[in-house]
């Protein structure tokens, strides 16, 4: 349980960073290092060079602007927790963050690793994908923003560029007639889910004006159930149509199985967190 | 790979050590430094048992570089105790019988010691979900959060 | 009233037996200053470290060590042929085989060691592993333990072909390993066949790991001028240690001193004796200076002690009222690759025939098959006494799925199959003495302390909303102690185990154990011991355990059998020790031994207010002035050889509710009453069934190495292997009643396995009673979520309402 060598190069800024992923060939970056160093000490991963981001602290930070949150990519787990403007404009992150790994990992695991790591596993990318996030990069060109919508292509694959830092992640404040919803299944704490998912609603008046159902570590990456939003847009929803969505989102599940569960499992999971943040997500739409 | 200098504050103390750049927090501590109340249970960041106060934040030092821990300010069991005795915590879990095999118990005071900063007066349920990143084998948790309650309400007494 | 107060007060203050101290080991744990085998650093220490097989079954065509010798740092890579030349390739077993040390042209199970790197430091080893170059050729793999005895199933052990003398009976099958019979076969099938009712039930009991927090490891320091080798290990048996290591390397024990400082939980996974600690011990007298290997988490599931494993059939033939006639138990024993059992040499299933529990069963059966397979070796007492867990739960669970074929209520039904009190001792038909208990009074307390038909009447509203809720319940009798040396050994040694008691001329106490604590608290219990037999504050009581320089041999802790045998041994020796000081004391007092009393801490005589002497006083004078022919000092030595094993018992009952969506269990309540006999420090005692409540509770709900067809260990992490934290830990509630062992001298009987073993068939009983409306009569462990919720899908439970 011992890394293999590596020189580590610690980034003074975004600037220098990006540089220094140009300077040194197949380097890493180090973020919050709990998913990134435990897959080096079982030398599942051996980059010979490590750039260490902790020191950077544009990339660090909550700020509100107009209807916008912006997240500091390296903003850690617990700082989403304690953050007011999140309790108060983006309640979804704080309990999503929550039931992230332990108090512990928390401290170090930030929402920028944990969306651009790339495992199925990882919580913010569906939360991303809930909230229609819209993620900052950075790269040697300069800046471009990307929907959260589209970033994740696969496991350990997603549409980071070479040289690319994930900056920032913005997502819109909760307005009046929008609800969150999160539900977690996990065996332990400390474990990654069996399922999850976030689940964004806009009512209008009744009926259901949007609808956004993510899910966690049911698929080779985290997705959209848009069959199951579709079942769901421009109705008012009642429990029938919910189950007929959950049963939808049974359908897009593509799980791979593990000591977590078999497809059948995890797949009924799927569903099972989707209802339940549904309903949780209405009943917070409708104040 | 050349060792590297890192300095750091360590329960009061500035030192020194030379690393490698792969070199674990938990080792440089445990190995160069000689403090060995610093366990490693599991090495994956699942037990606890490294736990340290860095920077005023509870983590687990298997899982950090001490490159990281360059310019910090660090606690571990050692420096928990003062000229004036134990710590409330270290007290609580012997009043309690919070420990049996001790293997946990560095791990286990030094984030009861955060958490307790974090939520000076929390219910028991508080306290399970803030001491969820360590385990034990030993006491099934029970007196452990009571010691826990019962530091808390020295502290709050002090 | 006024000296009885005082009496009372100088009574108090010894803080023996029966009070709740606080421990003295706490001070060092809390400031960090325990020293446990890794805290240990020596000049010129070299680390160790394994190149472990991928593969389950292979054959090692080449091993080349040439890019790790030419890593700087690097000192040493040993193989199977660098040990063949000591003979030391292979290690004999507890249990009568023989293990590879390193793997001798093949290896039998995943993760089994090959070779070992010694290098400067832990970081140079970890590179050197990944460049040692092993060429193999897979060979096909055995893991199910049912298939192992199949005509075409693949030999595992090329070593024992033709062999099939075994240690234990003949074997049928190369891959047999033994068959083990308990009972009577013919009276036993006769019962069965005239029977009103039988019920029969299989289950299997998974494969798991004690998982201490602290893994394996030791420090081997061979001086090689004065040819003397000290071992730092983690041990739960270091004298046993020592005369392994003196047989293996040819060492006379006086040269040799094994030391188990300060152990980070052990239940079990520290009795054996691993490859890492034969080669380190090698490599040391090798190189000549001190070796340190420490495994890592991954290598201690993988490799170091797994436990259960056993594949069991339950049968009880009764007669309508439910009144028990015979039991019968099969069992399919999977021992993984080597037989490395750590039970008494002549029980290879260890005191599996205890199977009969707390019933009144005229006549029983029990027939044991162990068998090989591509799995790590073990099969270890995982805070259990040498698979009572395993007998404990076929008795339980067969128990249970009776009640529910005559329709009587389990806890009824347990009433008229107890042992009645007045049968004690009793002598059950697989040929144990059960010393002393009180089952029915001990169940009715805590049904009555739950309100138990208050829950049955809950159940039945429950179920007809369609909600599933559970109520487990275990009687169980545990066996522990082990234990007499007419039928108990290890390598031939009794499992006797001794203490040594020495007090000061100021009457202090230096007393040393065969025992070893791990957790259990030995230095401030046999301090209470001995408070309360001398008279002495246990606070001026020192406890010694585990250097082997300086203890006496004892065959250590494991099993429960500390208090039941080396916390006898202490009262025995403190008693020898007092019986010199009343002599002494008549001498002082100048008055005939008869003529004293004892009286808390002193001697008085007999209708003579204020001639006393105190035990202090005794002590100086045990150095100045004896009676004449005496010789001086005050000390003794007890070797004790238990007459029984001694046999606590509970009830535990669990309460639970299951969420058919998800699986998921909510343990709403679980009550534990224990009867250890004597309880010697009750917060201690407590504590030790919260974390055997909380280990069983994690065998149940989630523990097992599960195996895909390739011998892969697919969960060996903690995150895939289930240790429960804080949030998922239910919280527990004791209770207890106290009924001495009569043969035991302080009437103790053990406790510290009582929780694991009794809770986890309770937990069984619990999920299976949850559905036992639906004809469910049993559900194998571990009852994860995902497992629950496939009984709720397979039932058409999880349609939305």
């Amino acid at each position: 349980m011992i890394p293999s060598e590596f020189e580590y190069h610690k980034a003074t800024s975004i600037q220098d960073a990006i540089a220094q992923l140009g300077a040194h060939e197949d380097s890493k970056l180090l973020a919050g290092g709990h998913s990134l160093l435990p897959m080096m000490k079982l030398r599942f991963a051996e980059p010979p060079h490590l750039i260490d981001i902790n020191g950077i602290e544009e990339l660090r930070g909550i700020r509100l602007e107009g209807d916008t949150i912006c997240i500091g990519a390296m903003t850690t787990e617990n700082e989403l927790i304690e953050s007011e403007i999140l309790q108060q404009h983006c309640p979804l992150l704080v309990e999503a963050a929550r039931l992230v790994a332990d108090p512990q990992v928390r401290n170090r695991g930030t929402i920028g690793g944990d969306v651009a790591h790339g495992d199925p596993g990882n919580d913010h990318p569906a939360v991303m994908l809930a909230l229609d996030a819209t993620l900052v990069l950075h790269g040697p060109d300069g800046e471009r923003q990307q929907s959260a919508n589209g970033f994740f292509l696969g496991t350990y694959w997603n549409d980071l560029q070479e040289q690319e830092i994930l900056v920032e992640l913005r997502v819109p404040v909760i307005k009046k007639g929008v609800g969150h919803g999160y539900s977690k299944l996990k065996r332990k704490t400390g474990d990654y889910a069996v399922a999850g998912s976030p689940v964004v609603i806009e009512l209008d008046g009744d009926v259901c004006r949007d609808i956004r159902i993510a899910l966690t570590n049911v698929a080779p990456m985290a997705i959209r159930a848009e069959a199951a939003e579709n079942i769901l847009r421009g109705k008012v929803i009642d429990d029938a149509l919910i189950e007929q969505a959950a049963a939808e989102v049974l359908a897009v599940c593509d799980p791979a199985e593990d000591l977590r569960g078999d497809v059948l499992y995890k797949s009924h999971m799927g569903a099972e967190m989707a209802r339940r943040s549904i309903r949780a997500a209405l009943q917070q739409a409708r104040g | 790979m050349a060792k590297q200098h890192v300095s750091f504050n360590l329960n009061g103390k500035q030192v020194d050590a030379l690393v490698e750049p792969r070199e674990l927090l938990v080792h440089t501590i445990r190995e160069t430094l000689s403090l060995t109340g610093t366990h490693i249970g599991c090495e994956s960041s699942h037990c606890g048992a490294c736990t340290v106060d860095l920077d005023g934040k509870s983590v687990k030092s298997c899982t950090v570089l001490s490159m990281q821990a360059d310019g910090s300010e660090l606690k571990t069991v050692e420096g928990l105790a003062d000229a004036e005795g134990l710590h409330a915590v270290q007290q609580a879990f012997i009043q309690e019988h919070g420990l049996q095999c001790g293997f946990c118990t560095p791990g286990m005071l030094i984030r009861a010691y955060r958490f307790l900063q974090e939520n000076p007066n929390p219910t028991e349920e508080e306290i399970r979900w803030g001491m969820s990143g360590n385990l034990c084998r030993c006491t099934g948790y029970q007196n452990i959060v009571k010691a826990v309650q019962t530091a808390a309400q020295t502290l709050q007494q002090a | 009233m006024e000296q009885t107060a005082e009496v009372q007060d100088r009574e108090d203050s010894l803080k023996g037996v029966g009070c709740s101290r606080k421990r003295k080991e706490d001070a060092r744990f809390v400031q960090g200053t325990g020293r446990y085998t890794d805290d240990f650093k020596f000049p010129g220490m070299l680390f160790a470290d394994m190149v472990r097989s991928p593969y389950a079954h292979a054959r090692i065509k080449s091993i080349n060590k040439e890019k790790a010798l030419a890593l700087p740092g690097v000192h040493a890579v040993l193989t199977a042929d660098d040990l063949k030349p000591l003979n030391l390739h292979w290690m004999p077993t507890l249990a009568g085989d023989v293990q590879a040390v390193l793997a001798d042209e093949k290896v039998h199970f995943q993760y089994q060691e090959v070779a070992v790197v010694i290098a400067d430091d832990r970081y140079i080893a970890a590179d050197a592993i990944e460049l040692v170059e092993v060429e193999y050729e897979e060979l096909e793999v055995l893991v199910d333990a049912h298939r192992a005895m199949d005509s075409d199933a693949p030999v595992l052990r090329e070593d024992l072909v033709g062999k099939m003398d075994g240690a234990h009976s003949k074997r049928v099958h190369d891959n047999h390993i033994f068959n083990w019979q308990a009972g009577d076969k013919e009276a036993t099938d006769r019962v069965f066949e005239q029977a009103e009712v039988t019920v029969k039930q299989d289950m299997y009991y998974p494969r798991v790991h004690p998982c201490p927090m602290e893994t394996c490891g030791c420090v081997a320091s061979f001086d090689k001028i004065n040819e003397h080798l000290t071992v730092h290990i983690t041990s739960q048996a270091p004298h046993v240690v020592r005369t392994v290591v003196s047989m293996l390397s040819g060492i006379p024990e006086s040269k040799i001193r094994i030391i188990s400082p300060d152990i980070g939980g052990g239940f079990g996974n520290k009795v054996g004796i691993y490859p890492g600690y034969v080669v380190s011990i090698v490599a040391s007298i090798v190189l000549g200076v001190p070796v340190k290997w420490v495994e890592d988490r991954m290598e201690n599931i993988s490799t170091t002690a797994f436990a259960r494993d056993y594949h069991m059939t339950g049968e009880i033939a009764a007669d309508k009222e439910g009144r028990i006639k015979a039991l019968r138990v099969n069992v399919l024993a999977d021992h993984g690759a080597f037989d490395a059992c750590a039970d008494p040499s002549k029980f290879p299933a260890g005191l599996m025939h205890i199977c009969t529990g707390s019933y009144d069963v005229p006549v029983a059966h029990l027939n044991v098959d162990g068998v090989y397979t591509n799995k790590a070796p073990g099969g270890v007492a995982y805070r259990c006494s040498f698979r009572v867990t395993e007998a404990v739960y076929v008795i339980e669970r067969t128990m249970d799925v009776l009640a529910q074929k005559l329709g009587i209520d389990k806890a009824e039904l347990r009433r008229r199959n107890f042992v009645k009190v007045e049968q004690f001792p009793y002598k059950t038909c697989l040929g144990w003495e059960l010393d002393s208990g009180d089952y029915h009074t001990a169940l009715e307390k805590v049904l009555n302390a739950v309100d138990y038909d208050a829950l049955r009447k809950e159940q039945q509203e429950k179920r007809a909303q369609g909600e599933l809720m559970g109520i487990g319940l275990c009687t169980f009798t545990e066996i522990v102690g082990a234990g007499p040396s007419r039928n108990c050994d290890i390598l031939g040694v009794g499992m006797f185990d001794s203490a040594e008691i020495r007090v000061h001329p100021t009457g202090s106490v230096m007393a040393r154990m065969g025992t070893i604590t791990q957790g259990q608290g030995h230095q401030t219990t046999y301090a209470q011991i001995i408070a309360s037999e001398l008279g002495i504050s246990s606070d001026e009581i020192s406890i010694e355990e585990g250097d082997t320089d300086t203890a006496p041999y004892g065959l250590g802790t494991y099993g429960s059998r500390s208090t039941p045998v080396g916390g006898a041994a202490t009262a025995v020796a403190a008693r020898k020790i007092r019986a010199k000081a009343q002599k002494i004391a008549a001498h002082l007092l100048e008055v005939s031994e008869n003529d004293l009393e004892w009286e808390v801490d002193r001697f008085k005589v007999k209708g003579v207010p204020g001639q006393e002497k105190t035990m202090k006083e005794v002590a100086w004078a045990a150095y100045n002035n004896v009676p004449e022919g005496m010789e001086p000092g005050l000390e003794a030595v007890d070797y004790y050889d238990p007459p029984n094993f001694t046999y606590p018992f509970g009830i535990y009952l669990c309460v639970l509710d299951i969420d058919k969506r998800t699986g998921e269990t909510t343990v709403r309540r679980f009550y534990a009453l224990d009867d250890c006999g004597t309880r010697i420090n009750p917060m201690i005692i407590e504590g030790q069934i919260h974390g055997g409540l909380t280990e069983g509770f994690a065998v149940a709900m989630g523990q097992e190495m599960p195996f895909d067809e390739q011998g892969n260990l697919l969960g060996n992490t903690l995150m895939d292997y289930f240790v429960p934290t804080f949030v998922e830990t239910p919280h527990w509630e004791t209770d207890y009643t106290v009924t001495p062992s009569p043969h035991h001298p302080l009437g103790a009987k053990g406790v510290a396995e009582s929780p694991h073993v009794g809770s986890i068939p309770c937990f069984t009983s619990a999920i299976v009673d949850a559905f036992a409306h639906l004809d469910v009569t049993h559900m194998d462990m571990p009852h994860s979520a995902w497992r629950v919720w496939q009984k709720v899908h397979e039932l058409g439970l999880d349609t939305p309402a």
